[in-house]
């Protein structure tokens, strides 16, 4: 067969249905045999935090953020109908109905497919998240690595 | 048909029947016939474009009582 494609997703939100969405196409890719990296960069880099409370050193406004954020994919909310997080435990209802994977099972399957999750450094600092909080087996990089895998990818996708 | 390797993929949301596909070729040889039961609508179009794309043969499929049901050949 020709040479391994590539797939490239940068996942810059941090939407329960828009990482949901991100997931299902990075395992549907990988399926397809191809090599694929998730950036993830800002609110994307959410999905990636553990949903433990990690202590570790931290400025005030770090805090802060730390604070407001979504711990872990499964406490993020929905980008449209959100109500006040009634619309995730709605959605999430559904997907058991229907059979469909809940977004935790996403990442670990994708972890599980040897997906490659990387977690923008830059934004990291932004946002105060550190290494420490997000899950184990992650690769850390910046724009140059995620050009690297995207300016000879097949499938290039921005959520 | 006769197949080598029969997967249950009833029930089973997107993009679970390729992923599942998928790992069940991997433990086929060339030549060896893999069958598939799912219940997704999505899924003719899905493992038609999946084998194509793999240089696999789609060999037959067909619908019964709301099954789908795919005999496809490993490249």
């Amino acid at each position: 067969m020709s040479e391994q494609k590539k797939t490239t997703i940068v996942l810059f939100s941090g939407d329960y249905d828009k990482v949901m969405a991100a997931y299902i196409i990075a395992n549907g890719a990988a399926a397809y045999d191809h090599e694929v990296t998730i950036f993830h960069t800002f609110w994307g880099l959410n999905a990636l935090r553990k949903d433990e409370n990690v202590m570790v050193k931290k400025g005030f406004m770090e805090k802060m953020f730390g604070k407001m954020m979504p711990r872990g994919a499964d406490k993020m909310g929905l980008s449209k109908m959100n109500f006040a997080g009634f619309g995730p435990k709605m959605i999430k209802d559904v997907m058991k109905k229907h059979n469909a994977m809940s977004l935790p099972n996403l990442i670990e399957m994708a972890q599980e497919q040897d997906i490659k999750l990387v977690a923008c450094t830059m934004t990291m600092d932004l946002l105060g998240l550190q290494q420490a909080e997000l899950l184990d087996n992650i690769e850390y990089a910046g724009v140059a690595a995620y050009l690297a895998d995207a300016q000879d990818g097949n499938v290039n996708l921005f959520i | 048909m006769n197949a080598d390797k029969f997967l249950d993929a009833k029930g089973l949301a997107c993009p679970m029947p390729i992923v599942k596909t998928r790992k069940s070729m991997k433990e086929l040889e060339s030549g060896q016939v893999l069958e598939i039961h799912t219940t997704d609508k999505g899924a003719v179009n899905d493992l038609t474009a999946w084998a194509a794309s793999g240089g696999h043969e789609m060999l037959q499929h067909l619908e019964e009582n709301d099954v789908l049901k795919f005999w496809i050949k490993k490249a």
